[in-house]
């Protein structure tokens, strides 16, 4: 193909790059980000891990150790594996703490320590160096394959620059679209989007060539397999495609491990995503993806081996095999996914780093240089911010084409990419620790990455570019899986040993808590010295983000606490919402610094700690208060439900009570009426005068018993009563009761059947109205008993503690079960038409003297007649009042 | 005052239990894919090798798309169980 025409394929796709991010920016900045936030996009952003190293090196590696080049693919499948609590858990600590990149995530958790964070973009800057290198070499490579095809193209001068006009182009698109905002959420919609657009061209492309090559040069997959049986039959293919278990296992825990370590694979999946929500997706989107792109590596490796002069370089037979087969178009495909691959890393892996370097290593640095400025100082923090940015991403991108053109580009492509995964794969001890155990400190971080780092450089990094040689290990042990096992294991050793013997700081402490239990950070209040400071923050905050981007903060905040104006109360919410925006600028250790150093910052104690516990379980006594009150509450309602259900029914009793009262009074009104009525009349005899006026007389009699009646039962209810308590024996109360009671019906002779020694018993009571009440019973069993020979047995009992119990039964037929709970009651008569002017008070009157008297009478049912029993307490109940 | 209840209901059981399937499935994939190369490396590294291995993938995509849903659809029932009647807020 021209050299010119694939230089014109390239711009054109370029400007595509270009049209889409500007496009998605200025949706983005319309607030029109429903698309951009879909999962897919989020999806295929992730696949910036599938670099040129996989679009050409995975065919290379593949056709030099077979399997083992699913390893890398493998590892982030695992991790994806617990996307659901691993990853979800992950992002929602990031975002909950504006957290910016893989250092500042650490910096964050360890302390706001900068120097931490600085320590872990060192690594980031020497590990990701090589691996932009090896970008601008593949694309380089690649046009080199299509130069030597054009009949006017082999111009050596053309080559060497196609390395320095990429890199110049992937630097200028980084730095318009990636630092166009220094805005709260560092996200940059414009240059995800374009990724993923360059995902969907890696994949069609690859998955074109690699149905091409299995259906269109073999016979499908069955051909296949029995093709790559065929060339593993070769013994030197067979020897170097047995997998080696140990570096099967080291490779895929490495790449697991960078998954979540490379800076470009944590800004595009955990900085720029909204939430953890589009995880549900990605969880077997971006796998699947990672198993589409690996499913034709073998294929291809296999058929360029067999149909490719030997000698050919295996890492670019993606694009030699369609550019052999004559399949021109497939060939531009090809290399425009190898292009996008390529550029797509460069572009994330220069935000992120260069993200790390100006947070880290240069805004520290010049704020230390500034010294303290003046609070009203309107310097453009935020100026410098994205230029240091911008300057860094020139930086970075400049390093690795430095590296580039000083290695010659004569290095295997997979090697760098490994190099680079060790690297950051030792930060992740520290970051696993991080978030899972709050006994992790910062010396135990420093010590832990420090460790990993000087091995990787002595094991791994310098052996990889020709400075001293591989570790020394025993034959049948592979030297690279021996270096990652010594570096890795040696890294954890000593984070968790120092970890164990340290004790953290009390931010460091707080900032643990946060992280491990995913609850919001709190920042301490010793801090708020003056009303006054919210003015220097709101000019702080101006500089970093800009004057109307911080004012809309702080009247959103002032509003939310309930003010109008500007200035919100410094409530330790408000400071620690404020320094967790400004780390989404700067970092959270510079952040923290310059909240400190405006508001007054005091350093937080130990004592400080306590006291943020001491709130947390004051605030949690409040709400078992409140729940305490909350039940006292209901219950009370209960109480009041009851008494008012009470009430109601005491009311329908009371209504009852005048109904029956009336009715009682009526009927000896209505006979000494009527008779009144007779006696008027002058024809009466003397006789039937005497007759009548006896009637009227026993009728007044019955009403004023009725009426006294009444007025006992009243003053006994109301607790009125006058007691006179005496020293009265019981036998002589029984005596004149059965006395006195032998004048009611006085016909019928009773047999009394008494036990006499037992009746004697001094009694301290009211004698009189025990009297009544015995005198009453006995006169109800005179009247209702009737058995042929009625008899009456009276038994007297001592019941431990004093008083006295006393049964009263007859040998009647007794009181029907269902009516016993209702004697007791007023007017409850029995429809006993033996009852002699009786008004149904006597046994409610009882009832109410034994009250008085603190005893009791209760109905004995089963006594084989009517039975009553009086209990008596030894001494009656002090009045109340 | 009981922070966690002791039982829970239906919904949310079965919402922990997928939870658990969550945590396990990793450990379980890390063995899938390990123990089989130390054990027999040799048949595993040829033309034999790449079934056992995209087989192995394919299916993990599966198993991890439908425990997703599932475990969606767990949360969205547990949502709905604890949500009061009528609160508008609630799904």
């Amino acid at each position: 193909m021209p050299f010119e025409a694939l230089v014109g394929a390239c711009l054109a796709y370029v400007a595509l790059m270009f049209g889409v991010a500007y496009a998605a920016d200025r949706a983005a900045a319309r607030g029109h980000v429903r698309w951009l936030d879909h999962p897919l996009v989020y999806t295929l952003s992730l696949s910036v891990y599938c670099s040129a190293w996989t679009f050409y090196g995975a065919v290379g590696y593949a056709s030099r150790s077979g399997l083992e080049f699913a390893t890398i693919y493998l590892g982030p499948t695992l991790v994806f594996t617990g996307a659901w609590w691993g990853l979800r858990r992950l992002v929602r600590v990031a975002r909950m703490h504006h957290v910016t990149s893989v250092a500042d995530l650490i910096s964050a958790r360890f302390g706001k320590s900068n120097r931490l964070a600085a320590i872990v973009t060192l690594i980031a800057v020497i590990a990701s160096t090589p691996y932009i290198a090896l970008q601008l070499q593949s694309v380089r490579l690649s046009f080199e394959i299509f130069a030597t095809d054009a009949p006017n193209g082999a111009d050596a001068g053309a080559m060497g620059g196609t390395a320095l006009w990429v890199a110049a182009g992937l630097a200028l698109f980084t730095i318009l679209f990636g630092t166009r905002n220094l805005a709260a959420d560092e996200r940059h919609h414009g240059v995800v989007t374009a990724i993923a657009l360059e995902a969907v061209v890696k994949l069609l492309a690859f998955v074109a060539l690699g149905v091409f090559v299995v259906w269109g040069l073999a016979d499908g997959p069955g051909d296949m397999l029995a093709r790559i049986a065929r060339t593993a039959a070769d013994p030197a293919v067979a020897e170097g495609w047995l997998l080696k278990p140990d570096r099967w296992t080291a490779l895929i825990l490495v790449s697991a491990a960078a998954i979540l370590t490379l800076p470009r694979m944590f800004q595009v999946m955990v900085v720029e995503a909204a939430d953890e929500e589009r995880l549900h997706v990605a969880g077997w989107a971006f796998p699947a993806y990672l198993f589409i792109m690996s499913l034709f590596v073998l294929p291809i490796a296999v058929m360029g081996r067999e149909l490719l002069p030997a000698g050919s370089d295996p890492d670019l037979y993606v694009l030699t095999l369609p550019a052999a087969a004559g399949q021109d178009m497939l060939a531009l495909l090809v290399f425009l996914g190898g292009f996008s691959a390529a550029t797509s890393m460069v572009v994330m892996c220069a935000i992120a780093v260069a993200t790390m370097v100006s947070n880290h290593w240069l805004v520290p640095a010049w704020l230390a240089l500034r010294r303290i400025p003046a609070p009203d100082e309107t310097d453009d923090l935020r100026g410098f911010v994205l230029n240091a940015r911008r300057v860094a991403i020139l930086a970075v991108v400049a390093a690795g084409w430095v590296y580039h053109q000083a290695s010659g580009g004569t290095a295997a492509l997979a090697a760098m990419g490994l190099v680079a995964f060790t690297g950051m794969a030792q930060v992740l001890p520290a970051m696993l620790g991080g978030l899972l155990w709050r006994g992790a400190n910062r010396k135990g971080a420093y010590a832990g990455i420090g460790t990993g780092s000087v091995l990787w450089m002595a094991l791994i990094f310098l052996p990889s570019v020709g400075v001293g040689g591989d570790l020394p290990v025993p034959p049948g042990v592979d030297p690279w899986t021996a270096a990652v096992a010594l570096s890795l294991t040696l890294n954890t050793l000593a984070f968790v040993g120092v970890s164990i013997f340290g004790f953290p700081d009390p931010v460091e402490r707080l900032q643990g808590l946060s992280f491990v239990s995913a609850v919001e950070p709190i920042r301490h209040s010793r801090m708020l010295r003056a009303d006054d400071r919210a003015e220097p923050l709101l000019a702080m905050a101006r500089r970093v983000w800009g004057p109307d981007a911080a004012l809309r903060y702080f009247q959103a905040e002032a509003r939310a606490q309930g003010k109008t104006g500007y200035l919100p109360d410094l409530t330790p919410r408000f400071l620690t919402r404020l320094e967790r925006r400004l780390a989404g600028s700067i970092g959270s250790a510079t952040a923290h610094a310059m909240i400190d150093r405006v508001a007054g910052g005091v350093a937080l104690t130990v004592a400080d700690l306590l006291q943020v516990a001491d709130e947390a379980q004051r605030a949690k006594e409040e709400t078992q208060r409140l729940e305490a009150a909350q039940a006292e509450l209901t219950r009370t309602a209960r109480q009041l439900r009851q008494a008012n259900d009470k009430l109601t029914a005491l009311s329908v009793q009371k209504d009852a009570f005048l109904g029956q009262i009336s009715h009682e009074l009526r009927t000896p009104m209505t006979s000494v009426r009527a008779f009144s009525e007779i006696l008027k009349d002058p024809d009466l005899t003397v006789e039937e005068r005497g007759k009548f006026a006896g009637i009227i007389h026993d009728e007044a009699g019955r009403l004023t018993r009725l009426l006294d009646d009444l007025l006992d039962l009243s003053v006994l209810e109301s607790g009125r009563a006058q007691l006179t308590i005496s020293v009265a024996n019981l036998h002589d109360l029984i005596t004149r009761a059965l006395a006195a009671a032998s004048a009611t019906r006085p016909e019928r002779g009773f047999l009394i059947d008494r036990d006499l020694p037992s009746e004697h018993l001094g009694l301290i009571t009211d004698a009189d109205r025990l009297l009544q009440v015995l005198i009453n019973v006995i006169s109800n069993a005179r009247k209702y008993c009737d058995a042929a020979h009625p008899v009456l047995i009276l038994r007297v009992r001592h019941p431990e503690g004093g008083g006295a119990v006393i049964d009263i039964v007859d040998n009647g037929s007794g009181i029907d079960s269902g009516r016993q709970q209702l004697i007791f009651e007023k007017f409850a008569r029995l429809n006993d038409p033996a009852r002699a002017g009786g008004a149904g008070l006597g046994l409610a009157i009882c009832r109410e003297i034994m009250l008085t008297l603190g005893g009791d009478i209760s109905y004995l049912p089963g006594q084989g007649g009517a039975a009553f029993r009086i209990q008596l307490p030894a001494r009656p109940p002090v009045p109340s009042g | 005052m009981p922070d966690r209840p002791l039982f829970l209901e239906r919904a949310s059981f079965h919402r922990r239990r997928l939870g658990d399937a969550a945590r396990v499935l990793p450990v379980l994939t890390m063995l899938l894919l390990l123990v089989p190369v130390w054990w027999m490396p040799g048949s595993l590294s040829y033309a034999g090798g790449a079934v056992w291995l995209f087989g192995l993938w394919a299916v993990l995509i599966v198993v991890i798309r439908a425990l997703h849903r599932a475990l969606l659809r767990a949360e969205a029932a547990t949502m709905r169980a604890e949500a009061p009647p009528g609160d508008p807020d609630a799904l």
